[in-house]
């Protein structure tokens, strides 16, 4: 479903602040993998979902998506293959309208935008069936602005919308680490079930050890710009923290304390 | 200090502000829809006076003079929008030379003069021969009535427009690009098609200012980004007063024309109060700072920092 083939950024080249932030990597993911992502801050975590979802341009390498070779693409043309959920609640939804129309965005994700309606009532209908699987009372608020709702709602619903029209890949930046603990579980127990119905493939980054072991069926580690380890199938569900801990120690570079791993 | 002087002047004033009420209408969609300060407005509404009223002089009905207007805008609203969004140029500073290009372009558009008059009484009105003016200054009343349903019109296409797929997609654009480009939205062409539109109602309101006037000036935009944001303020503060939540979209538009009409009611009584007319300008500066501040100051009351330490 994603293949990625040696990719390389380096972010300020020949300048006193250059950074290389992926270094050659290549990840290969089947069709259904759930890939739980964990590094040190820097590692590049977020720098590679960045390279898939077409934020800026690889320097070398190929991505491809489902099929289709997305490497040349602007962000706004990969868009209809990926799904994304961002770290910060307050981007993935525009504020200022309403949650229908927050929806009737990302229903036609990837699609022409023409001059017919932009919520029509059949849709309407569907959104408010489907909002109720949420158990958020999201359904009974489809008029109300988008900015009025708390940080995990917003968050919930940016996850819904990303899976409204489904995706070839998901990709999860860190979407619960702006929220307080008992609505990050919420929001990942939810994410989880998203992904578990939908038969979705997924890519969640992730600073909490226990997390990126409990989801997923298979774990990369980062470091400068690399994956270090890669663990799936019964491996990965005998893993515990301790194990990932003493594996980063051998492995990585050692540049950054383990603790900031840790969440 | 006449007051019935005064009140002979309101029904010129509301047509001038209904016609600016346009003007107004196309920075909404620019200031606040798209949220970019877009500072080429001011030769926009000069440069669609400066062509209705060449157009008029060269033969071309006065109502097709302004249809030329519109695309002379549109033409403008791409050029700021190209700058921005191909070139990488501040959306700011892509406004002010395009402004800037366009005083010598509206010099040479009205062939190298400063000025151009079409004087009604070649012309006519509109429904005197179907080819004259539709607004006139001789005749306030019918310029009312006109103004009042260009407005209902323009009105009602930017709520029909602002509803579709597309029209959701500008608006998201304005309020989150970075979600906009997840959902799959080119917000670099929904900037240049925001523009493009925005300047091509500010043409429309300067083509209709000319007409009411019977004459186009270079200088006839200065300062319109200023009385736009004037009205816009103003209609916002109407709007939210009198419908408070249940303010719609289409309200909120004709709301933002009132704000026009009002502005100039309230420079009229200015001008009644023998102010020097000077400091109109200052006066419009004063007023829109302050409205534009109000938010601020909201958000300061209601901090508990600024609250006072007593009880």
């Amino acid at each position: 479903m994603l293949d990625i083939r040696e990719i390389s950024k380096t972010f300020n080249a020949g300048t006193i602040n250059e950074k290389v932030a992926l270094n050659g990597l290549s990840l290969h993911m089947n069709e259904g993998d759930f890939v739980t992502v964990i590094g040190s801050n820097g590692a590049g975590k977020s720098t590679l979902l960045n390279a898939i979802a077409g934020t800026w341009p690889v320097d070398k390498g190929s991505i491809t998506i489902g099929g289709v070779d997305v490497t040349g693409l602007p962000e706004f043309k990969r868009a209809g293959l990926i799904g994304r959920v961002f770290q910060d609640p307050m981007t993935g939804t525009a504020p200022n309208m309403q949650l229908e129309e927050n929806l009737a965005l990302a229903y036609r994700r990837g699609e022409r935008r023409g001059l017919r309606w932009g919520v029509t009532k059949a849709e309407r209908s569907l959104y408010r069936e489907q909002l109720k699987t949420l158990e958020l009372g999201l359904e009974d608020r489809m008029r109300v602005k988008v900015g009025t709702l708390s940080g995990g709602q917003r968050q919930a619903l940016t996850l819904f919308m990303a899976t409204l029209k489904k995706p070839k890949l998901l990709l999860l930046d860190e979407h619960t680490a702006a929220l307080d603990p008992a609505t990050a579980a919420k929001v990942l127990e939810l994410s989880e079930k998203l992904v578990s119905e939908q038969h979705l493939t997924c890519l969640m980054i992730t600073h909490n050890m226990t997390d990126a072991i409990r989801y997923g069926n298979r774990l990369i580690m980062m470091d400068a710009g690399r994956i270090i380890l890669d663990i799936s199938g019964e491996e990965k569900q005998r893993l515990t923290k301790q194990d990932l801990l003493e594996r980063f120690a051998q492995l990585g570079s050692g540049e950054v304390s383990d603790a900031t791993m840790l969440s | 200090m006449d007051f019935l002087n005064l009140l002979s002047r309101m029904p010129a004033a509301t047509a001038q502000g209904l016609l600016w009420g346009l003007m107004a209408l196309g920075v909404y969609v620019s200031y606040k829809i798209l949220d970019v300060a877009d500072l080429s407005v001011d030769g926009t509404f000069a440069l669609g006076g400066a062509v209705t009223v060449m157009a008029i002089l060269g033969g071309v009905p006065a109502w097709a003079a302004l249809l030329l207007a519109v695309a002379a805008g549109v033409l403008a609203g791409l050029c700021t929008g190209l700058l921005h969004t191909r070139l990488g140029i501040p959306a700011i500073l892509s406004g002010i030379l395009t402004q800037f290009a366009l005083y010598s372009i509206n010099l040479r558009v009205m062939g190298m003069k400063a000025n151009q008059t079409a004087s009604l009484k070649n012309f006519g009105m509109f429904y005197e021969n179907g080819r004259g003016f539709l607004v006139s200054s001789r005749h306030v009343s019918s310029a009312i009535y006109m103004g009042l349903a260009v407005a209902a019109l323009v009105v009602v296409l930017l709520y029909w427009y602002f509803g579709t797929e597309q029209g959701s997609a500008l608006r998201a654009t304005g309020a989150n690009p970075r979600m906009s480009s997840a959902q799959g939205i080119n917000i670099s062409a929904m900037k240049v098609l925001g523009l493009a539109l925005s300047n091509g109602l500010v043409a429309l309101s300067g083509g209709l200012m000319t007409q009411f006037q019977g004459t186009a000036d270079v200088n006839m935009g200065r300062g319109a980004i200023v009385i736009g944001l004037a009205a816009i303020v103003i209609g916002e503060v109407v709007c939210d007063s009198i419908f408070g939540e249940s303010c719609n979209f289409a309200l909120r538009l004709s709301c933002v024309v009132l704000g026009g009409v009002l502005y100039y009611m309230v420079m009229t009584v200015i001008l009644w109060l023998r102010l020097d007319p000077n400091d109109l300008k200052l006066f419009t500066a004063l007023i829109v700072a302050g409205f534009l501040s109000v938010p601020q100051w909201k958000a300061r009351r209601s901090r508990t920092l600024h609250r006072g330490g007593g009880k």
